[in-house]
């Protein structure tokens, strides 16, 4: 291990953090925004222009809000439960080709802090702890609310590793490795040889099925507002409700770029044209969480275990057989 | 006109009764549906609603402290003393009706009598914070001078918030300009009431 491949990796981790940290906060700009437009509203207008600072506003609110420990709670775990969820959502970054290798000032960049050869395995058990979070914050609350949010959002999560998991299987038979540089690579010669259109019903299984990992709009049921207030979140305040957002917000960021690289051919062959297709698939699926809150209403928490188990399950059996056949013949 | 588009009292009455199929009983009832529900493609329906919203771009937001609503002729808020026409004097004529009147004990004024003997207002104020904005005042007196205006901002820092009759003034300039807005009150008709208006359903 020598020194210029440590110091790499350092620069890698930070420029990951910091990125993604800022993305997090103009991702809730971009949703309060697109959101505000589909619903006839302006959104945030009057700090700054067209109400871009309201990210550094709302950021100073978040850090110098008092941090309020609840009397009642389990603190060292109320304490400790949104660094889980952040954390979690920033090391499953790390196996996640953001761009395709470039070579600056002689030295060749490989922009994924580590290539591991269990890459998709890797991310996927690291979002699944991720469900730590919610879950050890709502059992710590002190608050029944809390405490159902909880159990709902154990439930989901790990209903849906399940189908994320499964579905997953058949690109993985495929491709024939767990490394999403590899998985890329598969897919690199154009537009044809996208994993797409050769398993179109794992794609669909796996956009679903991130949903409910994110918790987002249509499987909202973890931080569900309309009816338990904000879940898990009920309790707390300040950075520590920060963290929640900061790590989901990354949550989506990162199952976007799995999804683009996946099944959507990641940034193609390499070259600069390729890299910007990643950003703009992963940005159009990025504008698809925000646009199905616009548009779809709520599952109820027995619908989605009824979608789960009884509909996305079975198909993503069925189809991990049928590629098996394919592939076999 | 016949009679029956006379009785016809809903602007547009094209309701219609929604086909609602039975509830499936059997498993494989269930399952058609289910089938069904998946490939109508009604989710791309709602996603299209809103993309075209979207695109449309017709914001309705009324960015408040710049814009405002208009607000409605027979709305009471801050009243406002209304000067004469010929003269551009003041109206009131310090009869004390108002301050008789006030239900809420909010208007106090006082008056002398002038070189001229004339009755002369000397001091006048509302205290906003009492003040219920019932408009007897704006009722009672005789030569429509204390009227109600249309502002009705009037946050404070204490409840007790007077206005004094220089207040209340319709500034001289705005008065020369000839813009001082007479109170068009209470019945007054709400702009665009004869479009909403329903005709009478009598045939005779």
């Amino acid at each position: 291990m020598d020194t210029a491949f440590f110091i790499e990796t350092i620069v890698k981790i930070v420029v990951i953090l910091t990125v993604f940290s800022a993305l997090a906060g103009f991702g809730t700009y971009f949703e309060r925004k697109i959101l505000a437009f589909m619903q006839r509203r302006l959104g945030p207008t009057y700090v700054g222009p067209y109400g871009l600072l309201q990210i550094a506003a709302d950021g100073i609110k978040l850090f110098t809000k008092e941090d309020i420990i609840p009397a009642g709670v389990v603190g060292p775990i109320f304490k400790i439960a949104p660094v889980i969820t952040a954390a979690t959502a920033f090391m499953a970054a790390a196996a996640i080709p953001f761009m395709p290798e470039f070579t600056i000032f002689g030295y060749t960049v490989h922009p994924i802090v580590a290539d591991i050869n269990i890459g998709i395995l890797y991310i996927l058990g690291i979002m699944a702890v991720g469900l730590y979070g919610p879950l050890l914050g709502g059992m710590s609350s002190n608050n029944k609310y809390s405490l159902i949010s909880a159990a709902r959002g154990a439930s989901v999560f790990i209903s849906y590793e399940v189908v994320t998991g499964l579905s997953i299987l058949a690109p993985i038979m495929m491709v024939g490795s767990l490394s999403l540089i590899d998985f890329n690579n598969y897919q690199s010669g154009g537009i044809g040889s996208w994993m797409v259109w050769s398993q179109p019903v794992a794609f669909i299984l796996f956009w679903i099925a991130a949903f409910a990992e994110t918790g987002r709009t249509p499987f909202h049921l973890i931080a569900n507002d309309h009816e338990i207030i904000d879940g898990f979140g009920t309790e707390y305040s300040g950075m520590r409700w920060g963290l929640f957002f900061i790590g989901e917000y990354a949550n989506m960021f990162f199952i976007s770029f799995v999804m683009a690289i996946i099944f959507l051919g990641g940034f193609g062959d390499g070259s600069a044209l390729g890299a910007l297709a990643l950003l703009g698939k992963v940005a159009f699926l990025f504008f698809f969480f925000l646009w199905t809150r616009a548009a779809w209403p709520d599952v109820r928490p027995d619908q989605l275990m009824w979608l789960c188990w009884k509909v996305l399950m079975p198909i993503a059996v069925v189809n991990v057989v049928i590629t098996g056949i394919v592939l076999m013949f | 006109m016949s009679r029956e588009q006379l009785n016809d009292r809903n602007v547009q009455q094209n309701y219609f009764q929604v086909d609602i199929a039975d509830y499936p009983t059997t498993g494989w009832g269930k399952f058609k549906r289910v089938v069904a529900r998946t490939f109508r493609g009604e989710l791309f329906v709602g996603l299209w609603v809103v993309l075209r919203e979207m695109i449309k771009f017709d914001i309705h937001t009324v960015r408040y402290p710049e814009e405002k609503m208009p607000i409605g002729p027979r709305y009471r808020a801050i009243h406002e003393m209304l000067r004469l026409w010929e003269s551009d004097t003041e109206r009131c004529i310090g009869c004390g009706l108002c301050e008789k009147i006030c239900v809420a004990s909010c208007i106090r004024m006082d008056t002398r009598i002038d070189e001229e003997s004339r009755k002369e207002v000397t001091e006048y104020s509302i205290n906003l914070g009492r003040c219920i904005f019932c408009g007897y005042c704006a009722e009672v007196c005789p030569e429509l001078a204390i009227v109600h205006g249309p502002r009705y901002e009037n946050a404070s820092e204490q409840r007790a918030h007077f206005v004094t009759f220089e207040d209340m003034l319709t500034p001289i300039d705005v008065m020369k300009a000839g813009s001082q807005k007479e109170f068009e009150g209470f019945g007054a008709v709400i702009p665009g009431s004869d479009e909403s208006v329903k005709k009478t359903p009598l045939a005779y």
